[in-house]
């Protein structure tokens, strides 16, 4: 049943992606309108597919790689579409869809796996610890794109070249406010669910910090992540110099999801999680 | 037969001396207006004069007689010998007039093609036309549609899309850059009427505070004027470069009047803040190598009319677009017009009368039972023979006006009656 809903979810997401795409080059608005709500409902069999997953477990769907990517697509189209709320930039869907269904389509490269969930994950505070770090990336990621959307356009302005995406992508300071906005909302984000972390780690292993490899990375990224909102609030920093930190912050930050979880091993990585084995 | 005809002369025909001659006269339109509705061969007239046109647009039915004394008119009332005037007119006729008159309404026809000036001089002729009371049917419905090409090419395509003046380019980047212009600081280096007159866009678009720097301090005090702003020494620029957010430069200086070193040393204090040079002047003010700062944008002369050449070429590419759209206008007037004479009219009115009988035999049959054909018949007949007695009259009376120069309100008005044109968009 789920995986009719993960079907579901994937089959409007890459059509929304489709639309905007086709958005992005031919600028008619209704296009616009029209995959921004194929990709709403896409968001909403989605949500569905988390709920049953979560019902059939009984605990959030985030034990495997498959899973915890498809949490990760998820975050963002929620990211996006409150960010939408503020900024009603449609271009922007033209960016955030294609990422997410990115995410969707390796997920669904992967396989099923089924099996017992250690009881150990059965605990409420995983579910806070990684929807809010989740929710951090999410948040992150729409702060990546935007400085991405940002340097390309001012490069186009830089150089004089005034075409196709300049007339397509919005303003400077339109692009380094989402940076800015998502990157001042995510962080919060991304400390609680640190905190949450260590807590449930308190409850469960009995101890706060163990210096696990994915522990450290998550530090790392989250210096980082203050170091540009410090730089960024009391330095003055924006545009390019932001931008540029942003996409660094936020590859470090998927190092953290994507290399701590296979290479560098530790209780966080997904090999370890449950009696089963991922290929 | 009525025929649509225009004769006149724009940019690309006549060159501007002969172009004011006959748009000078502020009563011209007038005269041109009654000249028209007492010549006996002109029906309906219509008379635009702008800067770049002069364009009379009438119906007729004896072509040759009606142009030729229109030719002389206009030679008359712009005070120029005919052989003079002549190489400089075109003339269409049919189709291609309403053709011409759509893509003047729609600026296809434009100096500048898609500038939005000339639709409103074209109400305005319009406007004069139907208050002296030279337009009639045709021309009514002629400019009507007019306009709403003109507006279709508007909405469907993007030819009014980008600037093409100097000026409003740098706007357009401005926005580009700091998105809203409101609160944002201006700074003005030196006079000229291209730098006000952007000072004077940005202005326009939200800009509240503008500060003007001149070598003399009493020139940038009259400046500063013009625009409510703060006038400042050439030796304050430095320290204005903190505040402001655009600067404009048009200095006649031959060196540069901002430097690398200078911007560099006001980035910090401004803490990022994008900065935005304007430089219009020749030779240029502002060090170029000041592009490659961070946050800071500088655009000179050169590089503004590379914009608008691009903004040109794709509004070029926007009139093909339009074009189509012109065209497919003409074909649905050039269907209306056909309408408009007697014959079709009455063909259209027994046909619509008969598709009436039809329908209702057909919704009674099941009513009236078995019937004999006889019976049949008599019924058939009974119902053509009422409607025909019905339509009768309007019809008589439309041929009794053949040949009337009132025939064509007439026949409008008996076709609105009866809607005999299905198409509603067409009777707006």
């Amino acid at each position: 049943m789920s995986f009719l809903w993960f079907n579901l979810a994937l089959f409007f997401e890459l059509l929304a992606t489709g639309g905007f795409i086709i958005y992005i080059i031919k600028q008619q608005t209704q296009v616009f309108k029209w995959s921004n709500r194929i990709l709403l409902a896409g968001l909403i069999f989605h949500t569905i597919f988390l709920c049953h997953r979560y019902y059939s477990l009984g605990t959030a769907p985030v034990l495997d790689f498959k899973s915890a990517l498809s949490f990760f697509a998820w975050c963002i189209l929620c990211a996006y579409f409150v960010l939408q709320l503020r900024f009603k930039l449609m271009v922007l869907g033209s960016f955030v869809a294609p990422f997410s269904a990115f995410l969707m389509i390796v997920s669904y490269a992967m396989p099923w796996m089924e099996g017992p969930v250690k009881p150990i994950f059965k605990s409420l505070w995983l579910t806070i610890h990684v929807g809010t770090i989740f929710m951090g990336n999410g948040l992150f990621a729409i702060a990546f794109l935007s400085a991405i959307m940002y340097l390309i356009q001012e490069r186009h302005i830089k150089r004089k070249r005034l075409g196709s995406f300049y007339n397509r992508l919005p303003s400077l300071a339109t692009l380094d406010g989402i940076n800015h906005y998502s990157i001042v909302y995510g962080f919060p984000f991304l400390t609680v669910g640190m905190i949450t972390g260590s807590i449930y780690a308190q409850s469960a292993l009995g101890t706060y910090w163990q210096w696990d490899p994915k522990e450290v990375w998550s530090l790392i990224s989250w210096l980082f992540y203050a170091a540009l909102l410090h730089q960024r609030v009391a330095a003055g920093w924006q545009g390019r110099r932001a931008a540029i930190m942003s996409i660094i912050c936020f590859c470090i930050l998927i190092f953290t999801f994507v290399g701590a979880s296979f290479w560098l091993g530790g209780y966080h990585s997904f090999s370890e999680m449950g009696t089963r084995s991922p290929p | 037969m009525t025929e649509i005809i225009n004769i006149g002369m724009n940019h690309e025909t006549a060159p501007v001396e002969l172009r004011e001659c006959l748009a000078t006269e502020p009563g011209s339109v007038t005269k041109a207006l009654s000249f028209m509705r007492d010549n006996e061969s002109i029906k309906e007239g219509l008379f635009l004069s702008t800067c770049n046109r002069v364009e009379a647009l009438f119906t007729t039915e004896t072509v040759k007689e009606a142009r030729r004394r229109m030719v002389s008119f206009m030679s008359a009332l712009g005070g120029v010998p005919e052989e003079s005037f002549l190489p400089a007119l075109y003339s269409f006729e049919g189709m291609d007039a309403v053709k011409h008159i759509f893509s003047v309404a729609a600026s296809l026809d434009s100096m500048v093609v898609g500038e939005p000036q000339i639709l409103g001089q074209i109400k305005d002729a319009y406007a004069l036309a139907a208050r002296e009371k030279t337009s009639g049917v045709i021309l009514n419905r002629l400019m009507h549609r007019a306009f709403h090409v003109a507006k279709r090419v508007r909405t469907e395509t993007g030819i009014g899309g980008a600037a093409v003046s100097i000026s409003y380019a740098a706007v357009e980047l401005a926005k580009k850059i700091f998105h809203e212009l409101d609160g944002k600081k201006v700074l003005l280096i030196g006079a000229g009427e291209m730098a006000e007159l952007a000072a004077r866009h940005l202005m326009g678009q939200g800009v509240t505070s503008i500060a003007v720097a001149n070598r003399t301090f009493d020139r940038a005090v009259q400046v500063a004027e013009l625009f409510h702003g703060l006038p400042v020494s050439f030796d304050e620029i430095g320290s204005q470069l903190t505040e402001a957010d655009i600067v404009i430069t048009s200095t006649a200086s031959p060196d540069y009047v901002i430097t690398f070193d200078q911007v560099k040393a006001s980035l910090r204090k401004r803490r990022n803040r994008a900065l935005f040079f304007i430089d219009i002047a020749v030779p240029r003010d502002v060090q170029p190598e000041i592009n490659a700062l961070n946050n800071v944008y500088l655009y000179d002369i050169d590089d503004l009319k590379g914009v608008i050449e691009l903004n040109m070429a794709q509004r070029q590419q926007e009139a093909i677009r339009a074009e189509s759209i012109v065209l497919e206008e003409v074909i649905k007037f050039e269907n209306w017009l056909k309408t408009l004479s007697v014959v079709p009219t009455i063909v259209s009115l027994r046909d619509k009368a008969e598709s009436i009988v039809q329908a209702e035999l057909k919704r009674s049959t099941s009513a009236l039972g078995a019937l004999t054909p006889d019976q049949k018949e008599v019924i058939q007949t009974l119902a053509r023979s009422i409607v025909e007695k019905v339509i009768n009259d309007p019809i008589l009376f439309l041929k009794g006006k053949a040949g009337r120069p009132t025939l064509d309100a007439y026949l409008d008005m008996a076709r609105r009656l009866f809607s005999l044109d299905n198409n509603r968009e067409d009777t707006e």
